[in-house]
């Protein structure tokens, strides 16, 4: 079977040990979590989950499906690279001194379109934000100068077709 | 409207609003504000003692399953939590509804490793439909309503409700209760395609050699004389998984058997032949369909369902059905033409002749050599005439309890099916006893599993539940004997038990107890049991290396089914 990278999406009720019950269906299954993110979506209080798995394609739905029938879940999707788009932020602190000294940190700086955030007399912090691909290119040229702190984050991601939440929220009617 | 109330009284002014009358519990430090208003609210609310936390899930399980309603267990933190986990799990594997409570440490102790501390939420999450921890006695009355509404509805499952000491002595200065109806982010029942009622009943017409597998979800949906008319307009055979058992009678011509592992011959090699299969209210689990790479794969499959999670979980269905199967299986029937399948229906008699031959008249009419299990459960059918709930617990005596039990009436059947407990049968048949008290109940425990929670024989004598015991006595952990005996050359490693007096030990408990192991005996000894008032023991010392056949080993097809 083929394994896949898939981008899950999950608008969830903002409750206390709602990560841990997301997080105990992949743990069952034996599925690593490549990355996860979460913070308040475009609705008010309620929180979206990005979680990235490399899982077989048939694996997908049910684990999806999982996701969904827990109750404070209210929606769950999932989608390929190719319908997404997502971004990843990474953070790099590099010794002050060596941007002075070494003429290449500023090339590199400047072609990979970072960003300097903070410089201070120690050190300085870049920020690069892009596809994995494009905060790794940065991080081994910087490596080579030194890095004080290297961070990444999770996926960040918004589909390209429309997640109709508003419609799960309306459509549950009173039993 | 109550005013000045503490979160204890809260939490039992809910219990009362949510109908309960009866709950299973261990008190402990944690929840004994909880348990000091049980005490002034004792003529409104029956609270039964256990001797373990675990008797007291699995009791409320067996209330739930014979009363229809949801069970409530109570316990304390710390241990007397965790020891409800088996229970749970139990619960949700088998789709019981059963709110527990659990006290906890004060709010400000959490995480400091206090006394009798234990993240139960964490625990409990992986085996739970939904848990809550309440900080707030505030919180109280909309977390149980929630509860209660999470717990029975759509898919019935176990819930828990951890509340901090501080919570129950907290005051509250007025307290209201609303049941709840809705949660936004859940759907209980989805809803159902009428196109793909329309399709499945294309297929059902037009299909030669259909065939039914129905599981819990008829008994659980409510959904018995639905499925009564469904069968008989089609006409089509009908087979149960073993949480399905009771809900039709045993001797309807169109229920053909037993399938999965050990059920009937007929129902599962024909599984392999028929050109429609119409799973209803089930969820193939691995028991039943033995290697899917060759199940059913001749046929078309529709699945009637109501937990979208289930459907093409394990096999790909051709058609699904979602909602509750009440209303699936009744909205249906005008597109169903009316039909019979005679040549069909009588090949599954063909291949019970030859079942019966091979397997089912040596044990179930035995009449020589040491007793068989088969044959006390046929004494029991003589003398309970199908209208005694059954309770067993696991391994070879709920095989061929469930097998072999005649049954006229539905919630009938009450057994640890998906998590296979062992202990599970004790606790759960007073728990039904007290569940819908008219009714006989009888439980055929083997020696095993009867000691694995033996001191509930504690609880029935001091709740005075009429419970029927059968100890299905052959001195060894049986099933994993046979397996021995079949897949591992007869090592039998650590499945014969020197058992103690089981007999003595009912006496010890003020429980009337015989031993039998003479087949001359038998009929009268298990007359005396079920006309006796009280509850009572019968320990029936049986043959000591009996196999349960037939049986599809693990990992082979069902067509592939042994019957020696």
């Amino acid at each position: 079977m083929k394994k896949t990278n898939y981008t899950i999406s999950i608008y969830t009720e903002n409750n206390v040990g709602l990560l841990n019950r997301i997080s105990a269906i992949f743990l069952k299954r034996h599925i690593n979590i490549r990355s996860i993110t979460s913070s308040e979506s475009e609705i008010s209080n309620i929180y979206r989950f990005i979680i990235v798995v490399k899982v077989d394609d048939d694996k997908i739905v049910k684990l999806v499906k999982q996701i969904e029938k827990q109750i404070e879940v209210i929606a769950a999707f999932y989608h390929t690279d190719k319908e997404t788009i997502f971004l990843e932020t990474a953070l790099y602190k590099v010794k002050s001194k060596s941007l002075f000294n070494e003429r290449e940190i500023q090339n590199i700086i400047k072609e990979s379109r970072a960003n300097i955030v903070t410089v201070k007399p120690e050190y300085f912090v870049i920020e690069k934000t892009g596809w994995r691909e494009e905060t790794e290119e940065l991080y081994k040229k910087l490596k080579k100068h030194g890095l004080l702190q290297f961070v990444r984050s999770g996926r960040i991601s918004v589909s390209k077709k429309s997640m109709e939440i508003t419609k799960f929220l309306k459509s549950n009617k009173d039993e | 409207m109550f005013k000045n109330i503490s979160g204890a009284e809260a939490v039992i002014r809910c219990l009362i609003e949510e109908d309960v009358d009866v709950l299973f519990g261990y008190p402990g430090g944690a929840i004994m504000p909880v348990y000091d208003e049980l005490y002034k609210f004792q003529d409104q609310l029956h609270h039964i003692l256990t001797r373990h936390e675990q008797g007291a899930t699995h009791a409320a399980q067996g209330y739930a399953r014979s009363s229809g309603k949801v069970g409530v267990a109570i316990a304390t933190s710390g241990p007397g939590a965790t020891n409800l986990v088996t229970g749970i799990a139990d619960a949700q594997i088998d789709s019981t509804p059963v709110v527990c409570i659990t006290g906890q440490v004060s709010s400000n102790l959490l995480g400091s490793d206090a006394f009798q501390e234990t993240d139960i939420i964490g625990i409990s999450t992986p085996v739970t439909k939904w848990n809550y921890q309440i900080t707030k006695a505030s919180e109280i009355s909309e977390i149980f309503a929630k509860a209660f509404y999470i717990a029975k509805s759509g898919r019935p499952g176990p819930v828990l409700i951890d509340i901090t000491k501080d919570a129950q002595f907290e005051m509250l200065n007025s307290f209201e209760y609303q049941k709840c109806k809705k949660i936004r982010s859940y759907f209980s029942v989805p809803e159902t395609d009428p196109e793909s009622l329309k399709k499945a009943a294309e297929l059902i017409n037009e299909a030669k050699k259909p065939f039914i597998v129905w599981g819990q979800g008829v008994i659980l949906g409510n959904a018995e004389s639905e499925f009564l008319n469904f069968i008989e307009k089609t006409g089509i055979p009908a087979a149960w998984t073993i949480l399905g058992l009771s809900a039709i009678p045993t001797d309807h011509p169109l229920n053909v058997g037993m399938v999965g592992m050990h059920g009937n011959y007929g129902p599962n090699v024909l599984t392999n032949e028929c050109d429609l299969l119409i799973a209803v209210g089930m969820r193939f689990d691995d028991r039943v369909t033995g290697n899917l790479n060759s199940y059913a794969k001749q046929a078309k499959i529709i699945h009637f369902e109501i937990d979208p999670a289930e459907v093409n979980k394990n096999v790909a269905v051709d058609v699904p059905v979602l909602g509750n199967v009440k209303n699936t299986l009744h909205a249906i029937m005008p597109f169903l033409n009316k039909k019979n399948h005679t040549d069909w229906v009588s090949k599954f008699s063909e291949y019970y002749a030859v079942e019966f031959e091979k397997v089912i008249d040596g044990e179930y009419n035995k009449n020589d050599g040491g007793l068989s299990m088969a044959e006390v459960i046929r004494v029991i059918n003589d003398n309970t005439n199908g209208e005694s709930i059954l309770v067993t617990d696991v391994g070879q005596h709920q095989m061929v309890a469930c097998r072999y039990t005649k049954f006229n009436l539905s919630k009938s059947n009450i057994t640890s099916g998906g998590l296979g407990t062992m202990g599970f049968a004790l606790p759960a048949a007073f728990g039904a006893k007290i569940g819908d008290p008219k009714r006989e109940v009888i439980a055929v425990i083997g020696d095993g599993g009867f000691q694995m929670t033996i001191q509930e024989l504690g609880t029935i004598y001091q709740s005075k539940a009429a419970v029927k015991i059968v100890i299905l006595n052959n001195n060894f952990l049986g099933m994993v004997r046979q397996w021995q005996q079949m897949f591992f050359d007869k090592r039998y490693a650590s499945t014969e038990m020197v058992n103690p007096d089981f007999v003595t030990i009912a006496k010890g408990y003020f429980i009337k107890a015989k031993k039998v192991e003479k087949r001359e005996k038998l009929n009268e000894e298990i007359r005396e049991m079920i006309e006796h008032k009280g509850p009572y023991l019968l320990e029936v010392v049986i043959e000591k290396e009996d196999n349960v056949f037939p049986m599809i080993p693990s990992g082979s097809s069902v067509s592939d089914v042994r019957l020696e």
